[in-house]
């Protein structure tokens, strides 16, 4: 997801406090930023909104990529706007963050230096027009099943921040879809662009669910915080069930020869991703991970003097209201 | 000539042309805030564009709608201010260049709002309260970074003289803008350089920056007759699928 | 690392009539800079029609660790609410 592999950190905390914060958890309180809380429950969540907030900002850059190219001013605006939503969610997520003791610019120095993380599926290239609608479809939909349990996150100020983001980003997947129905109508080339984005995006697309439960080591401890809500399998599951009939309806064809109603399991089977391929992700060897950090690392050094002069200047303002003020 | 075409497609490409520079910015800028403020202008001119392109398809009545007339048109049929669709440099040029348009705008569209023709003053209505928040909120960027730092006011001098030639062709009257005048439609351009005059230069002394001497204008934007080399790079990137696609409906 | 943008709360009025509700957070330099992000990041769905903000932190908040002393002793003034307090129907609405 948005959050990939995000590992547990242990704690040390006496045993009868986090029992009482256990039994808060259990009992469907929220936890709240001045209440006590175990270390590892604190890294955990820094690590975890951290990444969810790097991931809508490295997610601006394919999707922007296609701003200035946009077929038409309506769809130009459309994308825009979304675009635009994902820096507000980012926004959103770091001041969730914050909330913890760490700063948005730590965070954002920890992202930039490869510390911190974001979700595998930005290292894809949006390579034509239906990679926006393919985008919105896929990559939103996943999104999609993630956040909304995610609503009921244990932390306050995330579980807050994911109700309204779930909110903003409910016209965010129809637009994608919207763009796919207009490219399966199209001309025969607009189809194949529109075949060709779901063959590149469909495995990557899974993949932001995290690795299948049984390498997953790290969900237990997290799942009984309640800051993770699903497995990773359970969401993957729904997203194939969810979205093959959509698929169908476009009349493009999943790239998974063994995609298969099951009518035992009352699901789709279907091929796992190549786990190899995610790894090196991760690790930075996706075909778009340079370019990504060096275009957050662009803004980040071209924005210094921006950020400087601005603070600056209410700086002058202020000492200048003082002065005024004691003579 | 039909002026009235040529004058709300002045309106249009104004919009159009600083709203993609704008949109350029998107994912890009120096904090989260101020990516998300320029996206606002961006998305507000671009919303500007499409209704004064579609009133300029129904003024000239060949079947040409926003869409066509924003992807189908080559540089020499553009109308917009040569200030507009000089590239984006630095952060700092691109809010002194919002600033300067905002400038004139507000007491453009107040003046537009007043049209004879109904249609001008409603799109004029609807845009100068969005305006009105632009040049607030550009004002305001260029007055903290001009004031700033030391490193700062450099930059804002540098973009300062390189834009400011290019702010005098907004003022200069064509025998379109005489038309306008006398159907009722809009006051000259040349009205309102004395309250942009006075604006400008109330912010540019509070940001401590130095206005050019030299009054010196490029033209060759708003009628067409010579673009800068760089509007048909932009075309060339906003056009590039209807022009590779011509028969496909996006 | 250069100085960061203080964090500010933001209140908004999403109704006339209605009072101010927290909807979040930002950076910003001063309380109007701060003012003018809040409009550009939580009213662009139309969703205020006031707005304030406060430096976060200039907000003093209450301890979790009071929570017992501080809200408890209210629960059982069940006087103070219309329900503990019987009146026959046909009084008529009261």
């Amino acid at each position: 997801m948005y959050a990939q592999m995000i590992k547990s950190e242990a704690t040390e905390d006496d045993p009868q406090r986090l029992a009482e914060f256990q039994a808060r958890i259990d009992a469907g309180e929220k936890i709240e930023p001045k209440d006590w809380m175990p270390e590892g429950y604190r890294k955990t969540l820094i690590r975890q909104i951290g990444q969810h907030a790097h991931s809508e900002i490295v997610g601006q850059l394919p999707e922007g990529n296609w701003i200035t190219r946009a077929p038409t001013l309506e769809r130009k605006t459309n994308l825009l706007a979304k675009v635009q939503d994902e820096a507000g969610h980012g926004l959103y997520l770091y001041c969730a963050a914050e909330t913890l003791g760490v700063s948005r610019d730590e965070m954002t120095e920890m992202l930039l230096d490869g510390r911190m993380k974001y979700s595998s599926i930005f290292n894809y290239p949006t390579l034509t027009w239906a990679d926006m609608g393919a985008v919105g479809w896929l990559v939103d939909g996943a999104a999609i099943m993630n956040q909304v349990p995610l609503q009921r996150t244990s932390y306050g100020p995330y579980a807050r921040s994911m109700v309204r983001i779930c909110k903003e980003e409910s016209f965010h997947q129809r637009q994608g879809f919207h763009i796919m129905m207009a490219m399966v109508k199209g001309t025969e080339a607009q189809k194949r662009m529109a075949q060709d984005a779901l063959n590149r995006m469909w495995f990557p697309a899974l993949m932001m669910f995290g690795p299948s439960d049984k390498d997953s080591v790290h969900s237990s401890q997290s799942m009984a915080w309640k800051i993770k809500m699903n497995t990773n399998d359970e969401l993957r599951q729904k997203f194939v069930d969810e979205t093959k009939p959509q698929a169908d309806y476009l009349g493009l064809t999943i790239p998974d020869e063994n995609l298969k109603w099951n009518e035992e399991t009352g699901h789709y089977d279907y091929t796992e991703p190549d786990w190899n391929e995610f790894f090196e992700v991760i690790k930075g060897n996706g075909p778009c991970n340079a370019d990504r950090i060096e275009a957050r690392q662009k803004a980040w050094n071209e924005g210094a003097w921006v950020r400087d002069a601005m603070m600056a200047h209410a700086e002058k303002k202020r000492g200048a209201k003082a002065n005024g003020a004691a003579q | 000539m039909n002026h009235l075409f040529e004058f709300l497609l002045r309106q249009g490409d104004n919009a159009l042309v600083l709203g993609h520079r704008m949109s350029e910015w998107c994912g890009h800028g120096p904090a989260l805030e101020e990516d998300i403020a320029l996206a606002n202008t961006a998305l507000d001119l671009i919303g500007q564009t499409r209704l004064w392109l579609e009133l300029a398809g129904d003024v000239e009545g060949k079947g040409r709608d926003a869409d066509a007339l924003a992807y189908l048109r080559d540089a020499y049929d553009f109308r917009n201010l040569l200030l507009l669709e000089v590239p984006n440099k630095d952060f700092g040029h691109s809010i002194l260049r919002q600033f300067l348009f905002d400038a004139f705008q507000v007491p453009w569209l107040t003046e537009l709002s007043q049209s004879d023709d109904e249609r001008v003053a409603q799109i004029a209505a609807k845009s100068h309260k969005e305006a009105l928040y632009h040049l607030d909120r550009s004002a305001e960027t260029v007055i903290a970074l001009g004031d700033g730092t030391q490193q700062s006011n450099q930059r804002m001098q540098i973009a300062l003289d390189y834009l400011w030639p290019y702010s005098g062709e907004a003022f200069a009257d064509d025998e379109t803008d005489v038309a306008m005048q006398e159907q009722g439609i809009a006051p000259l351009p040349s009205d309102i350089k004395e309250i942009w005059h006075d604006r400008v230069n109330a912010v540019l002394e509070k940001a401590q920056l130095q206005q050019p001497a030299s009054d010196f204008a490029h033209k060759g934007g708003r009628n067409g007759a010579c673009h800068t080399e760089h509007l048909g790079h932009m075309l060339a990137t906003m056009q590039i699928l209807q022009r590779s696609y011509p028969d496909a409906v996006w | 690392m250069s100085k960061e943008w203080p964090l500010w709360e933001i209140f908004i009025r999403g109704q006339h009539g209605m009072s101010h509700r927290h909807v979040g957070s930002l950076h910003a330099t001063d309380a109007e800079h701060a003012i003018k992000n809040a409009r550009d990041v939580y009213t662009r769905r139309n969703e205020g029609v006031s707005i304030w903000v406060v430096e976060a932190e200039k907000i003093t908040s209450s301890s979790p660790s009071d929570k017992g002393p501080m809200y408890d002793p209210a629960r059982d003034k069940i006087y103070r609410h219309p329900s503990f307090y019987d009146i026959p129907d046909e009084v008529g609405k009261m």
